[in-house]
């Protein structure tokens, strides 16, 4: 494989009758990479996956596709991708084994190949035992994974979906997310969502939009870094109320904290520390030194939902100020 | 050209494994069934000049069958696929709009034909208790068929056309329901002017369906008529290639 880039998107702009879907965005997608596109509804997310799947034109800026354009090129690039839309739309009517048959069969792929890549992607989507049954009948986490092994059937290099884990159960998410994660490991994939945990299991890289634009672009751990300061440690201390305020009125590196009663003779302390300082075996040392009871003691990380609340957060801030 | 058989041989199979398509063949059936009571028990046993095609078609059911028919068979080869948003997945596989268009008129088209076999059958009871052997006349019964799918063409292609406009099936089938009863009553300003050898009498000549028709029922196919329903089937399917080539740059 070579390091050039899978998606290259350059001050790509999609402008509706009266209002900008996608504003100037631009982005690269290295090959190999798995990166979720996250952002509220209506961030303008489906309309530049649908834009670099070839459904929609932009109104301006270019996008490209393993090298070809979006637009002059859209054969060679439906060619080499994979898209499920969003809701995954079916033909109800036809049966598992045939509808990827036929999607096989639009996709280019010769009669032997058919046969050969349809069995491969039904086992590796666990579609087996229900090659027979007609789409319309299926539970909605079969009927994801049809679509999933739909745009798998080709071997495409980049596989675009767009929010694949909508309205499936706990157990069904988690498998589609597995599946979605193996098949990171040969291919780009390119995923949209507004569930957050979702890209902190399975992307390698976030593109946080918001309104149209790109809020941020960066690792998950990344983008936790840039949030790290000012980040609370909660411990539960068995110790006399009295004595516990009055250690940590006096504890160095302390912002901000707060006691609240446990069960039985604890406390809960929330603290949060000054920047660059970590409480954590400062308050051990307290405790050990007290002769007190610890039974937990956690750092809150900021989690990607921090992030993204305070991002588009701030940006609001920005829009409606004077 | 592999992609354009896979999409025809689905959008065909798509009338049979539904409703839709025994609907409209049992709906077609029972018109032409009444056409043809109708037509015996007008007759009653007198003996007729014209060919027995000829008697099929100057019963209103002919026409009928083809308004009614065509729009409730084009209504969903455009329409049912955004509505369902299987469109979507359709245009981001790599086949071409060409092919699209003709995979869905083929389809659209192959139905229509079907739709009409059983005309085949009265044709055949007719001839089956006539003593007359000569009563259907293998050269007319052809060119009714031709006549039947040329004119079936044009409303097909103008459905196609009407289906790619909407994203519901019911707007569809009322669009070319309209286009098609237009293009219908633009025939009959051929009775209206006199026959006269000036170029309006002329052209409205040429543009009604009931003269082409006509010749076709009486086993003449002129090559006039074979222009006229091919241009205009041509035409629509031009209209509709670029409303769909038109969702690339909209």
């Amino acid at each position: 494989m070579s390091d050039e880039a899978m998606i290259e998107v350059s001050e790509l702009t999609k402008r509706y009758s009266g209002h900008t879907a996608v504003d100037r965005i631009s982005f690269t997608v290295g090959r190999g990479e798995i990166v979720g596109l996250l952002g509220p509804n209506g961030a303008g997310k489906s309309t530049t996956m649908r834009i670099l799947a070839c459904f929609l034109s932009a109104t301006s800026g270019s996008a490209r596709v393993a090298g070809f354009d979006v637009f002059g090129q859209s054969r060679e690039v439906r060619r080499r991708m994979g898209y499920m839309p969003e809701n995954n739309p079916l033909h109800p009517e036809m049966r598992v084994r045939e509808y990827l048959k036929f999607r096989a069969r639009l996709k280019g792929l010769g009669f032997r190949a058919t046969r050969a890549r349809v069995g491969v992607v039904m086992e590796q989507c666990g579609l087996t035992e229900v090659g027979r049954k007609v789409i319309g009948q299926l539970s909605k986490g079969f009927r994801q994974r049809v679509g999933l092994a739909d745009a798998l059937v080709h071997e495409p290099e980049l596989i675009i979906l767009d929010e694949p884990t909508i309205g499936l159960d706990p157990n069904q998410i988690r498998a589609v997310r597995q599946l979605i994660k193996d098949l990171g490991q040969a291919r780009t994939v390119l995923i949209s969502t507004h569930i957050l945990p979702e890209v902190e299991v399975m992307c390698s890289r976030v593109l946080i939009m918001h309104r149209g634009r790109i809020l941020a672009a960066d690792t998950p751990e990344n983008l936790q870094a840039i949030m790290s300061d000012g980040g609370q440690v909660v411990a539960e201390v068995a110790a006399p109320l009295a004595a516990l305020r009055a250690s940590l009125e006096v504890l160095d590196g302390v912002e901000h904290w707060d006691i609240s009663p446990a069960e039985g003779e604890y406390q809960r302390c929330a603290l949060t520390a000054r920047p660059g300082v970590d409480l954590r075996p400062v308050l051990f040392e307290l405790v050990r030194g007290q002769g007190w009871r610890l039974r937990e003691l956690t750092s809150n990380r900021h989690s990607l939902e921090d992030i993204f609340v305070h991002m588009t957060r701030v940006r609001r801030d920005e829009e409606d100020g004077p | 050209m592999r992609s354009y058989f896979t999409l025809a041989r689905r959008e065909l199979a798509g009338y049979f494994v539904s409703l839709t398509g025994y609907v409209i063949i049992a709906v077609v059936v029972l018109l032409l069934g009444l056409s043809f009571t109708y037509l015996l028990e007008v007759l009653n046993g007198q003996a007729v000049e014209m060919p027995v095609t000829d008697l099929f078609y100057d019963a209103f059911f002919f026409w009928l069958i083809l308004l009614l028919a065509t729009p409730v068979i084009t209504m969903r080869s455009f329409a049912l696929e955004k509505y369902s948003g299987t469109y979507e997945t359709l245009m981001t596989t790599p086949v071409g709009e060409l092919e699209v268009v003709l995979a869905k008129f083929t389809s659209v088209f192959v139905f229509y034909v079907v739709m009409w076999l059983p005309l085949l059958a009265c044709l055949f009871v007719v001839r089956h208790y006539t003593q007359d052997r000569t009563a259907l006349d293998w050269g007319a019964l052809a060119s009714t068929f031709l006549g039947i799918a040329l004119v079936g063409a044009v409303y097909t292609s103008l459905g196609c056309f009407a289906s790619v406009l909407s994203r519901s099936q019911i707007i569809a089938a009322m669009i070319s329901f309209a286009l098609g009863i237009a293009l219908f009553l633009l025939s009959f300003f051929s009775f209206l002017t006199p026959p006269r050898a000036d170029w309006q009498s002329r052209f409205f000549n040429y543009i009604s369906m009931f003269s082409h028709m006509q010749d076709f029922v009486r086993g003449i196919v002129d090559a006039r008529s074979l222009v006229f329903y091919l241009s205009l089937t041509v035409f629509f399917l031009f209209l509709t290639l670029k409303v769909v080539e038109s969702q690339r740059w909209k």
